[in-house]
């Protein structure tokens, strides 16, 4: 009796309570906790658990927080892995991002993230909070964050839905990104119907720090203060979990907590500069950023990951909403918010940097010599766990896989199928209208929305085949970075498209002139309940992996989606890849497209009748079947050494990348880079790789870059190529006096017509 | 909680593009009769006790010289609410 | 020569600025927003960025900031300050130049390189320049609009107090394409596009010679530093 007026005296679900009453009825199916799970959670703590750590473990313990679907498959990316790829990653997978080391005693922080399901639901805060989050991620490693990149998949063009979506979230990414300062130095945009209900917005950002400026999200030292810092904790994110809100004692009915953040880029950029401050003058001993899951995820992963505990006192919290109740406090994901460990004899130093900062922090604790964590509310004690069961021994699902259903019909329809152009005539429109086709179209619409110029050391963006930036101003030691993927290629075979998608990024960082060093990745996938989905994780994990082995450059850090289907239907497997390369000089680099008049246009790499899961195939004939392009990546190895080669030696005046929509649509941009013309010539090309002109245009074979040289150095090139047995063969030549683009028994095609088809297509639907 | 409201909107005579925007949308969907829209703000002056003469006349100056730029807006009102 | 280069919260291209200084030959200068202390400089650079995030209006808190007020005091007597971008919105709440800056009409943030006119090339930053000489300077921002009455338009076109205007394309609907202003005495120039990135061959916006070779910025920051050379 006695005990139950306290109960409802403070109305809060403490531990004594859990002991209490044992049998209390919890909403752990709601809250998205399988039975077993919630029997595990009882195990662990030898009670029932109280409502904040029912909410805590319903939280670290889901798809998002814990990877416990893929866990079993990204081990990979660990385990196949030699000790020469691992010679410059400083910090692997597992932590907040990787760092990998660049020279001169400079490393950089690379990594992208998924947004995806708060982007359809509020486009504009949900790719907002995307950027704002991972911006964090990289900051938290003791990195000033120097760029961002975004890789965007929105449904048809023609889809009123399509115009709510792009315009909300290229504002958001806008609106974030260019008030923070950051460049936004490149990505990719798609269009497809797959995507119709399920848009993918995945961010990237890039960070530059001195070996010494690493910082990690630990808590290994007892005494050491535990204070959260940056924006008031509010009521953002947290929709599912105030169902515990009714389990105390107020009337059921609808709360008004939202389920998405609001993002204040302006708060972050005081942040970014306070953090750098606070790191660089040495009071932080460990580091973490409030993202998913908020003060939850927080706290027991800088305790576990340091190996000790903590005694949180949750009232401490700032709140910009005094309503909200501990179990809503703990997962809350208020944007914005940091949580430091700081030694006791560092406290004053600290509070003259926040301050100075006007950064608003409060002590939330300490760390403890226990392997537990504590969180009081007052005097009473809501949760008591052990931290590595909540941050890092989740669950860990070995879920059914199958060979989808529809797998052999798909890859028996072959585009050969396809009628193809049967004249010049022909041909020439069906390029015409590629290149005009939202996906092939020029994307200055959205990219100039973004701005490239800050911080005054991007030396490339878009429409480059990878960004480019420069680290250090003294010797111009810069890297690039280049994300790609192809859901059509992965669909029809998720193994070899997510080879692809490496091939293709790691080609484009070797076009710029950089040497290419490191992966990330963004796996975007359905349902990992469905078989078949889980068949095309595990096929695209083990691709992707074994490419990396093949190639030598390691994963070092990424991010997995899953759950992006409307009903039965999933999006095609679309693993993004991205890959950092390192430049001595930032000076070397090469442009995509050509400048210079009379310069021989040289097309490397051989052609084969490649069409299935084209761009030709897909957007001019809505087909999509067969099996993707093959990629040798020893191939691609040779050909980006080649092209190292030849830049170190300054051979190169511009280089671009062969992808999708084949050679013909690479010509045409290169040529609209600068709008200089060109006279082109592929009838050697058809001979040698025995093909007709609609492979020849429209093939999307691997290993292929088209490159400018000057005249002076053609002997030297071709040359260069022989010895490295890489095949080289002139199509064409630049002519900066012609405004056409002349293909030999195609079509004399005028620049002014080309670029207006390609420019007007994004604004047409948007504007 | 006692609190001064002010009230501030764009100069008349000065273009309002915000303005402009929202009264496009309203009119492509279907609110033909609103002919135009002009934004403002609204900007709440909290208050631990009773709001004097003093506080008003202060709101005031603050009004027009920091709330408002006065080469672009207007203060349209000034109001005291308990 | 001193150049300083104020710092807000929210401040983004201030580096830049002293980047800028640097390879103009001048010595950048840090100063903090809530210092009334401009450290001796020779000119002051209010730079781009957010300060304050925007809050109220452009530049409206920054121009509260001791560093703002003292720098007022000094542009009085004489003192150079350029205000690019957010630091032309925080001169122009400051009443150091006339008129307003509001949201673009196209509603959009726009990253263009921008083609501009030098209408008046007897200002502290423009003296390097020719009469109506054409320079690219990369524009990026959201709330560039220009406007003013009637009355101060006739006002600046009847003195020649307007330093730059757009060619080609008005990006953000600025009246009579105003790009930006200078002072009566010439010493306070503001604009929207950012001279300081195009100082820097291989970081500055393609021009028909060579991806990112415009460096047209240069001038600015060479021009104020001529100056303090002859005085």
């Amino acid at each position: 009796m006695f005990k139950n007026k306290k109960l409802a005296a403070s109305g809060v679900d403490t531990t004594e309570h859990a002991v209490a009453e044992p049998d209390r009825d919890q909403p752990w199916k709601e809250l998205g906790l399988k039975e077993d799970e919630y029997l595990e959670i009882k195990n662990i703590l030898g009670r029932r658990p109280t409502s904040s750590e029912l909410a805590m473990y319903s939280v670290m313990w889901s798809e998002h927080c814990s990877y416990k679907s893929s866990k079993i498959y990204l081990r990979q990316f660990g385990e196949k892995v030699t000790d020469q790829m691992k010679e410059h990653l400083m910090v692997g997978m597992g932590e907040n991002a990787g760092v990998v080391d660049i020279g001169e005693g400079l490393a950089v922080t690379f990594k992208v993230e998924s947004h995806n399901h708060p982007s359809y639901i509020e486009p504009f805060q949900g790719a907002a909070t995307g950027v704002g989050g991972i911006v964090r991620d990289i900051l938290s490693m003791g990195a000033r964050p120097i760029a961002v990149m975004d890789q965007l998949r929105f449904g048809a063009p023609e889809n009123p839905d399509t115009s709510r979506v792009v315009h909300g979230v290229v504002d958001g990414i806008s609106f974030y990104g260019n008030c923070l300062g950051l460049p936004n130095i490149g990505g990719e945009t798609v269009f497809d119907s797959v995507y119709q209900g399920n848009p993918l917005v995945n961010a990237l950002s890039i960070g530059a720090m001195k070996h010494e400026d690493l910082q990690l999200a630990k808590a290994s030292n007892p005494g050491d203060l535990v204070i959260l810092f940056g924006a008031r904790t509010g009521a953002d994110g947290i929709g599912g979990v105030s169902i515990l809100a009714s389990e105390t004692f107020e009337s059921t009915g609808p709360t008004k907590r939202p389920a998405v953040q609001v993002g204040d880029p302006f708060a972050e950029k005081v942040l970014i500069e306070c953090c750098l401050e606070l790191f660089h003058a040495g009071v932080v001993a460990g580091i973490q950023d409030l993202g998913g899951a908020g003060i939850s995820c927080a706290t027991s992963e800088l305790a576990s990951n340091g190996g000790k505990g903590m005694k949180v006192q949750l009232q401490n919290v700032l709140l910009r909403d005094q309503s909200l109740t501990p179990e809503e406090i703990l997962m809350s994901e208020s944007q914005e918010r940091m949580c430091a460990v700081v030694p006791k004899k560092q406290l004053k130093a600290f509070e003259k940097i926040v301050e100075k900062w006007e950064v608003e922090y409060s002590v939330l604790g300490e760390v403890i010599d226990e392997d537990r964590l504590y969180i009081n509310w007052g005097h009473e004690e809501i949760v008591n766990v052990p931290p590595r069961t909540v941050a890092h021994d989740g669950p860990v699902y070995d879920r059914p896989v199958a060979l989808p259903q529809y797998q052999k019909a798909l890859n028996d329809d072959s585009s050969s199928s396809l009628k193809r152009a049967e004249n010049a005539t022909e041909l020439a429109a069906q390029l015409m209208q590629l290149i005009a086709t939202p996906n092939q179209a020029d994307k200055s619409w959205i990219t100039a929305q973004y701005d490239k110029y800050v911080m005054g050391n991007t030396a490339l963006s878009m429409p480059d085949d990878s960004g480019m930036v420069r680290i250090s101003e003294e010797t111009g030691l810069g890297v690039a970075l280049a994300t790609d993927a192809n859901g059509k290629y992965a669909y029809l075979n998720p193994y070899e498209g997510a080879r692809l998608a490496l091939a293709e990024a790691y080609r484009n960082v070797a076009v710029t002139g950089a040497v290419p060093r490191a992966v990330t990745n963004c796996l975007n996938f359905g349902s990992p309940e469905n078989p078949e989905v889980m068949w095309q994780f595990k096929e695209a994990t083990a691709g992707l992996a074994d490419a990396c082995l093949e190639l030598g450059i390691p994963v070092t850090g990424g991010n997995v989606s899953f759950y992006n289907q409307s009903g039965d239907v999933a999006i095609y497997p679309t693993p993004v890849v991205g890959v950092l390369g390192v430049i001595d000089d930032v000076a070397r680099r090469i442009p995509s497209g050509w400048q210079d008049d009379g310069n021989n246009i040289y097309l490397l790499g051989n052609t084969f009748d490649e069409l299935d899961g084209s761009a030709w195939a897909k957007d001019l004939h809505d087909h999509l079947g067969g099996q993707p392009p093959k990629v040798d990546l020893a191939k691609e190895i040779e050909l980006a050494e080649l092209l190292h080669g030849a830049s170190i030696q300054g051979l190169i005046e511009s280089a671009h990348d062969i992808s999708e929509g084949g050679l013909g649509i690479a010509v045409l941009e290169a040529a609209l880079r600068f709008n200089v013309g060109a006279r082109i010539w592929l009838g050697e090309m058809l001979e040698r790789d025995a093909i007709d002109m609609t492979a020849a245009l429209f093939s999307e074979s691997q290993s292929r870059v088209i490159v400018t040289v000057g005249r002076e150095d053609d002997v030297k090139f071709q040359a260069l190529c022989e010895a490295r047995g890489v095949p080289c063969l002139r199509i064409g030549v630049t002519d900066a006096t012609s405004s056409m683009v002349e293909i030999k028994d195609v079509a004399d095609l005028k620049l002014d017509d080309i670029r207006s088809g390609w420019v007007n297509t994004l604004p047409e639907l948007f504007s | 909680m006692p609190k001064i409201i002010v009230e501030i909107m764009p100069k008349q005579d000065l273009l309002d593009p915000q303005g402009k925007a929202v009264a496009n949308a309203l009119q492509r969907s279907g609110n033909k009769e609103i002919s135009a829209v002009r934004i403002g703000k609204r900007i709440e002056l909290h208050f631990d006790r009773p709001i004097t003469d003093k506080d008003m006349e202060n709101a005031s100056a603050q009004a027009s010289s920091f709330l408002s730029n006065d080469v672009i807006e207007d203060v349209v009102a000034i109001t005291k609410e308990d | 020569m001193k150049i300083g280069v104020i710092t807000y919260p929210g401040t983004l291209d201030d580096r830049d600025a002293q980047r800028a200084i640097r390879l103009a030959g001048g010595t950048p200068v840090s100063l903090w927003h809530a210092d009334d202390d401009l450290k001796k400089v020779d000119a002051v650079v209010l730079p781009g960025g957010f300060s304050y995030g925007d809050y109220l209006r452009c530049g409206a808190i920054a121009a509260q900031a001791p560093a703002t007020k003292e720098v007022i005091k000094l542009a009085a007597q004489g003192l150079p300050v350029l205000g690019i971008c957010n630091g032309f919105q925080i001169l122009v709440e400051s009443h150091l130049l006339p008129g307003g800056l509001i949201r673009n009409e196209k509603q959009h943030f726009v990253c263009r390189d921008q083609k501009l006119r030098v209408e008046n090339n007897n200002t502290a930053w423009t003296s390097l320049f020719e009469e109506n000489e054409e320079i690219l300077i990369p524009l990026k921002n959201g709330e560039g609009g220009y406007i003013a009455t009637d009355e101060t338009l006739k006002m600046l076109e009847a003195e020649n107090r307007i330093a730059f205007r757009y060619l080609d394309t008005n990006p953000n609907g600025s009246m009579n394409d105003i790009a930006g202003l200078t002072n009566e005495r010439g010493n306070v120039v503001g604009l929207m596009p950012h001279p300081e990135h195009a100082v820097e061959p291989g970081f500055g916006p393609d021009t028909d010679i060579a991806m990112r070779s415009g460096v047209d910025g240069l001038k600015f920051f060479q021009s104020v530093l001529k100056m303090a050379v002859n005085s």
